[in-house]
């Protein structure tokens, strides 16, 4: 088949109150009412198997009963007790395969307690409502910590520290904190500036200091941190994105997803936003189904995910999946791209090939091909590492990775890290800030105990 | 289909649901509304005596418990009898009475304890055409500081001597509704009885403050910043009222005596079992308030439906068959044995039965088996005391299975088929020696 010349890529395909109706929360909070009902369908099991499955062990039927009671905002210590960024997690943790998977009532009727929307119901109404910060800093310390990163797993770390009397300095090389949160989550998702609300209300706890654009490799050390500071927390994220590998990646058109999500977040208006009119999205994980989701939502009228293993392979949960489908999204399985059309530098196709398991259970192309008219193609199939800025000091790695121990201590003595720049995480905010307070209190212990 | 039609004295109403003496008796208007709807009989709000009418709190009158989605579970009021002028109630009784014959009207008085005002009153009401009258000796607030109500239901004399002046001044037949403000609700029936009262009705409200506002630190409801004790109704007053009804069911002195149930009944289920227990009419207030009239059709249907199934043609096939199984503590088989057993399958693992026996029981319940969650009974520890199966949230997913032969795991003795009770049981003193 032929691909025509001309790709079709503009701005203002809807009008500007389509944008805002889009781009509204995805999940409206609860109101007092829904919440107070909602609170009541929870059995306060024993030994809550929600709780078991929360990476930060909030103790979820605590702060539900609270709820039930008629005191959200102790509720919302409650949760704040074990992830400081409680707030942000109600919006973005996949619930659906965390806590609420692991609901007894998914068990009993399909219909889990919506853990998710009552942790939101409870930090919203603490944020809202208090003026001041739930915890209390120990005594001064005396000690100085570096973090490097804001995202979720340096602000927990951080936040950790600063409770038990430490000082802490986050270098974070972008000109706004809180790491993905800022740049990296759906915009539906966190609406209305509250990843700078939430890292706002983290560092109240005083005793710390974010030192913005300052990037570790380029304007600091990891040597000179180690020596200048009692400890090191490296929060550093996965900074570069895989490549396709084929021919006219860097045409017009051809996008990396985890961009264009940055750009879509930081915009002040999204109708000045340029989006395809045909758009495909390589790859299975959130990322995917984010920017799928979201150029759809900005008028793209025919999106694609193509993802080279079938529906059960996928990162993204089921739930996503459909989220997606049901806002018009094609997820094709069992494709991968196998070229790009490219005419007068930008994309105006691609092909893909069909894939299976062979015999072995290795992925292989079928040779037939399916070719799509494009006007731009997103690359979401993955994030890297980037040991750059490590060097210097001696880190050990697993692939590419930062390889660290159960309490997130490095190889080198004085160096811990967590969240996504780690082996053997599961690249979610939720574990990222549990990365941060274990090695939090692993630092604590080190300094002081 | 099932006849729901009753005979309660001697006065006939189509079903045996009436509603009580209460707002939605206070006036024509709103008891037209209640036969058109389907309601076997009335029990008219209750009337004071000839003069200036009672005069009502301008404020809220109702405080209420709630569940969590706002169902109302109990209500509370400190309403008094009716603040109509006599002569009005009087003509609107004659007249609905006189449009539906069919249906039962039942006059609820209360005046002073004098024979001269019940003298003064009761021919006035017989005058109407109604069919009886109801004696409110129950309403708690207000009228008992003046000397009525339930400070009249309290004093056994008291009942007994209004009684007997209503049976000789007036033909009707005459039910004394009883207060449940007191400590032995058979006292004041066997008064009534004595007296020569046709039936009792009970319960009536119950003394209670519903909650205290903790901004203004002054019960529900409040009045420029006070509260008073109201009475209680409801859902949550049902269990009290069964086993009122069901003491004097039982009581030797008043065995017999026909009895129309009140309280907190809610659906056709709550009135089947007050029939059970020998109520020949039940009377409905609070549910009438919430929901409105029509909630009758589902009672009545309700009632035939499960009577129909059940084989029963006529109330009086199940009315009082409960009574005989109530009976004293005393009196219970001590060699019934239970044991608890969990449907693994229906189980979800929430863990409730396991906690409850462990923290506040008998350590019966396991929670974890080969180090995953698992919840069964240990039978050598199981008491049976039906914990678990009460905080279950599975329906029969936890059920008491008996044990009929064979030894009791937890005791090590064998299980003994006869029955046995504590009146002749070795640890009691006060056992009685066998008669030979
Ligand atoms: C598009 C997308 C959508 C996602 N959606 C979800 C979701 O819905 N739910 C969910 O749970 N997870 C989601 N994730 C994953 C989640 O965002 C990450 O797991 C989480 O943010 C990781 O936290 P982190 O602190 O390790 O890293 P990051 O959030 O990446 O933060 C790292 C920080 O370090 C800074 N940094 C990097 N290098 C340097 C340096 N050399 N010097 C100084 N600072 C540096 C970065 O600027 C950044 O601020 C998503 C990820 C992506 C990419
Ligand atoms: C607002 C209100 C006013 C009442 N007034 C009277 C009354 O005037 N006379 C009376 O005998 N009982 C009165 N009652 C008591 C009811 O008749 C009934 O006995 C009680 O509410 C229990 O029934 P329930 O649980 O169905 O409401 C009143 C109850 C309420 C709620
Ligand atoms: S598993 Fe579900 S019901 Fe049980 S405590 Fe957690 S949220 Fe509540
Ligand atoms: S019946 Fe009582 S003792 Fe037996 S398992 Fe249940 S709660 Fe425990
Ligand atoms: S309470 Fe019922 S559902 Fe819950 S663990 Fe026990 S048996 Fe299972």
């Amino acid at each position: 088949m032929t691909v025509s010349e001309t790709s079709d890529v503009k701005a203002r395909r809807l009008s500007s109150a389509d944008y805002a109706d889009n781009f509204s929360d995805i999940h409206p909070p609860l109101t007092p009412h829904e919440a107070l009902v909602e609170a009541d369908r929870c059995y306060f099991c024993y030994d809550a198997p929600c709780m078991t499955a929360c990476p930060t062990s909030i103790d979820i039927p605590m702060f539900i009963r609270k709820i039930q009671a008629g005191n959200p905002v102790g509720s919302a210590k409650t949760i704040f007790d074990e992830n400081i960024l409680g707030g942000m997690c109600a919006r973005v943790c996949p619930t659906e395969t965390l806590c609420e998977e692991a609901c007894v009532r998914e068990a009993a009727e399909g219909k889990p307690v919506k853990i998710g929307l009552l942790q939101r119901h409870a930090t919203d109404t603490f944020m809202e409502r208090e003026q001041s910060h739930p915890f209390q800093r120990a005594a001064p310390t005396g000690k100085k910590i570096a973090v490097v990163g804001a995202g979720p797993a340096g602000l927990s770390c951080a936040h950790r520290l600063a409770t038990h009397g430490h000082d802490v300095t986050i270098f974070e090389a972008r000109e706004k904190a809180g790491g993905l949160n800022e740049y990296g989550i759906a915009a539906y998702k966190t609406t209305n500036d509250f990843a700078q609300d939430e890292v706002e209300f983290v560092t109240e706890i005083g005793g710390i200091n974010i030192e913005n654009g300052k990037a570790l490799g380029r304007d600091v050390t990891l040597d000179q941190l180690a020596s200048d500071y009692d400890a090191v927390f490296l929060g550093l994220g996965l900074p570069g994105v895989n490549a396709l590998g084929m021919e006219g990646e860097d045409a017009n058109g051809v996008v990396d997803a985890v961009d264009f999500i940055g750009v879509l977040r930081q915009a002040e208006d999204l109708s000045a936003l340029e989006v395809g009119r045909r758009i495909v999205v390589i790859g299975g994980g959130m990322t995917a189904i984010d920017a799928a989701m979201q150029s759809k939502l900005l008028g793209a009228e025919e999106v694609t995910i193509a993802y080279r293993r079938g529906q059960e392979h996928m990162n993204a949960s089921l739930y996503e999946q459909e989220l997606a489908q049901t806002h018009g999204v094609v997820i094709r399985h069992w494709m991968m791209p196998n070229s790009l059309h490219v005419s007068n530098g930008a994309v105006t196709g691609i092909t893909l090939e069909r894939t299976e398991l062979d015999a072995s259970g290795k992925l292989s192309g079928t040779g037939e091909t399916v070719t799509l008219e494009v006007d731009q193609v997103f690359k979401a199939i993955g994030q890297t590492p980037d040991a750059g800025p490590l060097a210097g000091a001696d880190i050990a790695l697993e692939k590419g990775r930062i390889r660290t121990d159960e309490a997130r201590r490095t190889s080198h003595p004085k160096i811990w890290a967590g969240g996504d720049c780690i082996a053997g995480g599961e690249d979610l905010t939720v574990v990222s800030v549990e990365d941060g307070k274990i090695a939090a209190e692993s630092i604590h212990q080190a300094l002081i105990g | 289909m099932a006849d729901l039609s009753t005979n309660f004295l001697g006065i006939k109403s189509p079903n045996p649901f009436w509603l009580a003496s209460a707002p939605p008796t206070d006036k024509a208007y709103n008891v037209e509304r209640a036969f058109e709807a389907g309601w076997g009989g009335v029990v008219w709000k209750t009337l004071g005596e000839a003069g200036p009418p009672v005069v009502n709190v301008n404020g809220p009158r109702y405080g209420a418990i709630w569940g969590p989605d706002r169902r109302l579970l109990g209500l509370n009021n400190i309403e008094l009898i009716t603040d109509r002028d006599l002569e009005i109630n009087l003509r609107e009784i004659t007249e609905v009475k006189k449009r539906w014959p069919d249906r039962a009207m039942i006059v609820s008085i209360m005046v002073p304890c004098d024979e001269q005002s019940w003298k003064a009153i009761l021919p006035r009401v017989e005058d109407t055409g109604a069919d009886g009258i109801e004696l409110n000796f129950g309403c708690p607030h207000g009228m008992s500081e003046r000397g009525m109500g339930a400070s009249v239901g309290q004093v056994p004399e008291y009942i007994q001597m209004v009684a007997e002046w209503c049976k000789q001044y007036c033909r009707l037949p005459v039910i004394v509704k009883l207060t449940p403000n007191i400590t032995d609700i058979r006292y004041p029936a066997r008064a009534a009885k004595a007296g020569g009262a046709d039936a009792v009705s009970l319960i009536n409200t119950i003394s209670s403050i519903v909650s205290i506002d903790l901004d203004n630190f002054a019960p529900m409801p409040t009045i420029d910043g006070k509260g008073s004790h109201g009475g209680y109704c409801g859902p949550a007053v049902k269990p009290i009222a069964l086993n009122m009804v069901a003491e004097i069911a039982r009581d030797a002195e008043t065995r017999g005596l026909p009895i129309s149930g009140i309280g907190g009944i809610q659906t056709w289920r709550d009135a089947a079992e007050y029939i059970a227990l020998g109520c020949g009419t039940v009377q409905v207030c609070t549910a009438a308030m919430t929901y409105g009239f029509k909630i009758v059709q589902e009672m009545t249907q309700g009632l035939s439906d499960w009577m129909d199934e059940k084989g029963y043609a006529t109330l009086a096939d199940f009315q009082g068959r409960a009574v005989p199984n109530v009976t004293d503590w005393q009196h219970l088989n001590l060699n019934y044995i239970t044991k608890a057993k969990i449907d693994q399958d229906l189980c979800i693992k929430c863990g409730r039965c396991h906690i409850a026996c462990e923290d506040t029981s008998h350590q019966a319940i396991t929670s974890m088996v080969d180090g995953v969650r698992h919840f069964e009974v240990m039978d050598d520890e199981c008491v049976g005391c039906n914990l678990c199966v009460n905080v279950c949230p599975v329906d029969d997913c936890i059920t008491m299975v008996e044990m009929t032969e064979g030894t009791d795991p937890r005791t090590g003795r064998p299980i003994d088929p006869d029955y046995a009770n504590w009146t002749t049981h070795p640890n009691n003193p006060m056992a009685k020696q066998a008669a030979e």
